[in-house]
């Protein structure tokens, strides 16, 4: 059951501003979404690993080069839909 | 309807700018909302160079439409979310390359629900699309853009994309064929994500040969998606009109509560003239069936609320008026997001959450793996699962949207395939009065092959998929 104090902190860990309106609107719905989520708890896992990738492909590497069309951007093009940019930089709000 | 033999035969005798006009005047004077930018100049550009120079590609000069989360260089990408607001992308996705390469013409980007995170194209920023077979109805979603402008004569072919049914359910309802192929045979390197473990690019048109012709050139390997998978196959060539021998599975879950009767109907009428033109078949038994929809879901946010922490405000999309540090990403976000990404992101989050993390995620993940193992056992003894597409027809703009759980329901027959990462095409199978029933047909990993012969031969022997919506 998410109370209004969890769903302030997830929307916290989220970085999601929620107005008391949100909070009355979302928290039933989120709730029987839960409860069915809670479905899960009738399944038998023991034993059985969690499958994370269907086809268990271990990790894929390559040569650390700059070989791949396309595995980089010009400044330019990096910065082309940056909504604040300052001297070649993306502009970031202040930290405090 | 034209395919793309006739538009092949029509460029090569008149031209691909004339093609490209006529589609874009239909969309342009168009009622179902299908698409959110087109790419006129774009298109008649490209189709002029085509006319020019000549192009010996497979989709030369044919217009194509891309659902709106896969990234066009030139062209505005927004995921159909307020967030993305005046995104251009700086590059192309894979499969726009690939496109590109073939000859094939982008005409425009196609309405979805926002982020994908949806099964009725109606949380789009930019409004609901309407199904061509009923103006009142939704399309399916999320690719319901893309499966719209398909049904209404509106494009050729497009693409979507598929995380738990967002290309079988809008083929379903709106009467057009749809691919979601095995997991890591197109590329992603493009494709917005929203889950990444679960989701593939798949092609739309009117008939198996031109989904068939659409994937031979989108297919295949990608340094670039690090889950893309080494195999070449020319899935056209497998188009047989021929199903002897085929051994089909029918797993009675997903024929269960709920179900509407015509849908069941038109898929048993199906498997026997599928049974009449030499295939057999028998009923399976999939017993984790009915927890999939939960282990989905769980896993779906998880992935979506870390895939979805990118839009900041910072590099792209929308910026609100700067504050501190976490308040400025808290408005952008709060001010960008629909209400349905927002519950996503919120439960995806509480899912992973310290004290959480083991009843919910991991616990989705074991069942994850019971439910592959479920497909498994029964592709042991089939060749094919055959079942419906979605429970029922298309249901009515706003009938559902007020509660996400019932909407998350009308996924019952689809998330099953995209947890185990198997192949699975939707075919028009027949009519509930006017509204399309799509039938499903799933295939072992990497066994497009026959999924296609199968839905081939069944197109091949019926008409169901010559029927077009009234006016379109």
């Amino acid at each position: 059951m998410i109370a209004k104090k969890d769903l302030e902190h997830m929307a916290w860990l989220s970085r999601l501003e929620l107005s008391e309106d949100d909070k009355e609107k979302y928290t039933p719905k989120l709730n029987s979404v839960l409860d069915y989520f809670g479905e899960l708890d009738r399944v038998d896992t023991e034993g059985v690993e969690p499958t994370y990738h269907v086809l268990a492909l271990s990790n894929v590497f390559r040569e650390d080069e700059v070989n791949m069309p396309g595995s980089s951007l010009t400044q330019d093009e990096a910065l082309s839909n940056a909504p604040k940019k300052q001297d070649g930089f993306f502009k970031a709000p202040r930290m405090m | 309807m034209a395919g793309i033999n006739e538009l092949r035969e029509r460029i090569h005798s008149g031209s691909s700018e004339e093609i490209v006009a006529e589609y874009l005047e239909k969309i342009e004077s168009s009622k179902l909302n299908a698409f959110i930018t087109i790419a006129r100049e774009n298109a008649i550009a490209c189709a002029r160079e085509i006319d020019s120079k000549g192009h010996d590609g497979a989709l030369a000069g044919i217009p194509v439409a891309i659902k709106d989360n896969i990234s066009t260089k030139g062209i505005p990408t927004t995921c159909a979310s307020k967030i993305l607001t005046g995104y251009i992308p700086p590059y192309d996705a894979h499969v726009i390359e690939r496109l590109k390469d073939a000859g094939a013409i982008i005409i425009g980007k196609t309405n979805m629900d926002e982020f994908a995170m949806g099964t009725s194209t109606e949380t789009s920023f930019y409004g609901a699309t309407k199904n061509p077979w009923d103006l009142e109805r939704v399309p399916g979603g999320s690719s319901g853009g893309s499966a719209a402008a398909v049904a209404g004569g509106e494009v050729p072919l497009s693409l979507g994309s598929d995380t738990g049914g967002s290309v079988r359910c809008p083929a379903s309802f709106c009467g057009v064929v749809g691919l979601k192929p095995t997991y890591g045979v197109i590329s992603r390197y493009g494709l917005i994500s929203y889950a990444n473990s679960l989701e593939q690019i798949g092609p739309f048109a009117t008939n198996v040969r031109d989904v068939t012709a659409l994937f031979d050139v989108i297919a295949g390997y990608d340094a670039r998606d690090s889950t893309s998978i080494k195999k070449e196959a020319n899935y056209s060539s497998a188009l047989k009109n021929d199903v002897r021998g085929l051994k089909i599975g029918v797993p009675g879950e997903y024929f269960g509560e709920g179900t509407d009767e015509t849908v069941e109907k038109a898929v048993w009428d199906a498997i026997h003239t599928l049974e009449d033109l030499g295939a057999s078949w028998k009923e399976v038994t999939m017993p984790h069936t009915k927890y999939a929809l939960a282990a989905y879901y769980i896993i779906a946010m998880s992935e979506a609320s870390s895939n979805l922490a990118r839009f900041d405000g910072m590099r792209y999309g929308l910026r609100t008026e700067d504050s501190d540090w976490h308040t400025t990403f808290s408005q952008v976000r709060a001010a960008g997001f629909g209400d349905e990404v927002k519950r996503r992101i919120l439960l995806g989050t509480y899912a992973l959450s310290a004290g959480y993390h083991d009843k919910y995620y991991l616990k989705a993940l074991k069942v994850r793996t019971l439910i592959k193992r479920d497909f498994e056992r029964a592709f042991s003894d089939v060749d094919v699962l055959i079942t419906p597409t979605m429970p029922y027809p298309a249901f009515k703009l706003g009938e559902k949207i007020g509660d996400p759980l019932s909407l998350y329901l009308a996924d019952v027959d689809t998330v099953p395939i995209n947890l185990a990462g198997v192949p699975s095409v939707s075919v028009p199978c027949g009519f509930s009065g006017r509204l399309p029933i799509g039938m499903q047909i799933i295939g072992k990993h990497f066994d497009e092959a026959t999924i296609l012969r199968t839905a081939y031969t069944f197109e091949e022997n019926t008409d169901f998929h010559t029927q077009r919506p009234e006016g379109f």
